[in-house]
């Protein structure tokens, strides 16, 4: 089982094609992977018998000779993708028993180029949160444990934590992930894996559950930057039901990771150099920068003038826009109802029980800022704001291909930790959330270790629509710094 | 700006959110720190700046005003706590 196991996605297809193993093996293989890793609490919902089905219709495919660019991969899908007649929860109790009557269509993709679904994964309810603490279901534990820090438990990052924490500890092969100011990239950096989130508009949003519309976009969760190359491709593409979706064709991902990146020229943002940031992020940034340098390309310093503006601007339009999205939830038409005098103490009575108080928290700063007499103050000065964060990236896209960061100012810590305050946990997303409001694409790498043993990975962003770059150098990335630490947990292992 | 207790009464009762008193004291504190928080892009000089509504850099695609989707009721009301002759129903809102 465990030679199963240790396949990455691209290794397991290429197998897959070769009719060296079938997918009803690795699929098993990853369905008892995901009994002995329950402790995790990745998955919201399992679907085993979905997965065997799936995977017995890809051997039928495969044996032909046919097949999907994902065909036979058994892989955990966000449970913030609607999935048709498959419990769907946005890890919130308000949406108790919604089954959705539709598909996704980003899952759909994913189910069209063969993909085997495992089963719906944990996140922080409604995509809120960066520790995987605020979900309904329960709290994710990270498969990694800090060395010689006793067994303490760990956060896996957030709000894609049990994507991440299913990925790391291999309990999936692959999965789907959605950013909205660095949910597919920091839990990526906390688990030591790789997390892309596309072009703002690579991605369908349509049938994912809405946090904050102008910034959503969903992404893949892999072990390495080849697999996160094959599973975009199988996800990205023009969707007429998503009016922000782009029309443009989707690049062989892949075929952009040619290992050369000489004379290509990589930005230092000299702003991301924070305050109070360990010395270890610091020192491992450097060395990020001098494998690019070692490789052939320049690197060049850089200025982002507006940085430290993204997370307060980011904490006016998130909220906003969440507070608009999350109206629909009245207990009129899907999940939690709780029963009142009349229509309107119905909907307080049901959105009292039904939402977390992370999301009260920002549907109440998001009602505030919209408010009369506050919307020119809060909002629209949030808006020019992002504009000028998105004019940093386009002044700096002048002179650099490729702008290399840290992915998050800490590593993993533990469940318990940066919760007396929000605007502690806030700070997590400081170097991924600018990207996210200039809708740029960036990919987080494990690059080395924290002093305790825990994993750090390095952001780099790229222009709009330029995914392959980012992939190229990002790969290049990856080999220089040949990351291949362990979890504590990795299914299969024993 | 400071919000007190009546303030975010109001803004949760204007999101439809029932909160009790101990729940809008703790909400007081919290509101107001992230407010405090956001203050800071008062320092930026956004004079003449154009706000950001989308990044996508294209328009809204146009199509046909034509029905293209529906006619399945049953569809519709599959997820609903509480159905009546082919409608959602909810407590009575008229006398």
């Amino acid at each position: 089982m465990s030679e199963l196991l240790n396949l990455s996605l691209t290794e397991a297809r290429d197998a897959l094609k070769a009719k060296k193993i079938t997918s009803v093996e690795l699929t098993e293989a990853y369905i008892g992977a995901m009994e002995e890793g329950k402790g995790l609490n990745a998955f919201i919902t399992e679907t085993p018998e979905k997965a065997r089905e799936m995977a017995k219709a890809s051997d039928a495919k495969l044996a032909k000779g046919e097949g999907g660019a994902m065909e036979g991969l058994p892989i955990g899908m966000k449970d913030l993708f609607c999935t048709k007649g498959v419990l769907t929860t946005a890890a919130s109790h308000i949406l108790d028993g919604f089954k959705p009557e539709y598909e996704s269509t980003v899952s759909q993709n994913l189910w069209d180029a063969g993909a085997v679904m495992l089963g719906k994964l944990n996140l922080d309810e409604f995509a809120m949160g960066s520790a995987n603490i605020t979900s309904y279901y329960g709290n994710v534990e990270n498969p990694w444990r800090r060395s010689g820090g006793g067994n303490q438990k760990l956060v896996p990052g957030g709000s894609s934590g049990g994507s991440a924490a299913a990925v790391s500890g291999r309990l999936a092969i692959a999965a789907t992930g959605t950013d909205t100011g660095g949910s597919i990239r920091q839990p990526a950096s906390f688990c030591g894996i790789v997390g892309m989130k596309p072009t703002y508009g690579r991605c369908s949003r349509w049938g994912i559950v809405a946090f904050a519309s102008s910034l959503d976009q969903a992404g893949p969760i892999t072990r390495n930057v080849q697999d996160a190359a094959l599973m975009l491709g199988a996800m990205a593409g023009h969707d007429p039901k998503d009016s922000t979706s782009a029309n443009l064709a989707v690049p062989d991902f892949e075929a952009a990771l040619t290992g050369d990146v000489r004379g290509m020229k990589i930005g230092i943002p000299k702003e991301y150099r924070m305050d109070g940031m360990p010395e270890e992020i610091d020192a491992l940034w450097k060395r990020g920068a001098e494998m690019l340098k070692d490789a052939g390309a320049e690197i060049v310093d850089i200025s982002l003038p507006h940085t430290k503006y993204a997370l307060p601007t980011y904490y006016i339009i998130a909220p906003a826009e969440a507070s608009s999205n999350l109206a629909r939830y009245d207990g009129v038409r899907y999940g939690l109802r709780e029963e009142g005098g009349s229509l309107i103490e119905m909907y307080e009575n049901t959105r009292a029980a039904g939402f977390g108080d992370e999301v009260k928290r920002r549907v109440l700063i998001g009602t505030y800022v919209l408010s009369a007499g506050y919307y020119d103050a809060y909002y629209l000065k949030a808006q020019k704001v992002r504009a000028l964060l998105k004019k940093d990236f386009d002044d700096a896209y002048g002179q650099v291909d490729a702008i290399l960061t840290p992915t998050a100012p800490s590593a993993a810590f533990a469940i318990g930790e940066n919760q007396d305050d929000p605007i502690k946990m806030y700070l997590n997303d400081v170097f991924t959330v600018p990207a996210s409001l200039a809708g740029i694409p960036g990919i987080s790498v494990p690059v080395g270790l924290s002093e305790d043993g825990l994993p750090l990975g390095l952001q780099l962003l790229g222009k709009p629509f330029d995914e392959e770059t980012v992939l190229k150098v990002g790969h290049v990335l990856e080999q220089a710094a040949g990351f291949d630490a362990k979890p504590a947990f990795l299914a299969g292992s024993k | 700006m400071s919000l007190d207790k009546a303030t975010v009464a109001r803004i949760a009762h204007l999101a439809r959110i029932r909160t009790d008193d101990a729940q809008l004291d703790a909400l007081v504190g919290d509101l107001n720190n992230i407010l405090g928080f956001v203050e800071q892009l008062n320092e930026v000089n956004t004079d003449n700046v154009e706000p950001l509504a989308s990044v996508t850099g294209h328009g809204l695609p146009m199509r046909k005003d034509e029905v293209t989707d529906g006619a399945y009721p049953e569809r519709v009301l599959a997820n609903a706590p509480e159905r009546a002759h082919g409608y959602y129903a909810v407590p009575k809102v008229v006398e």
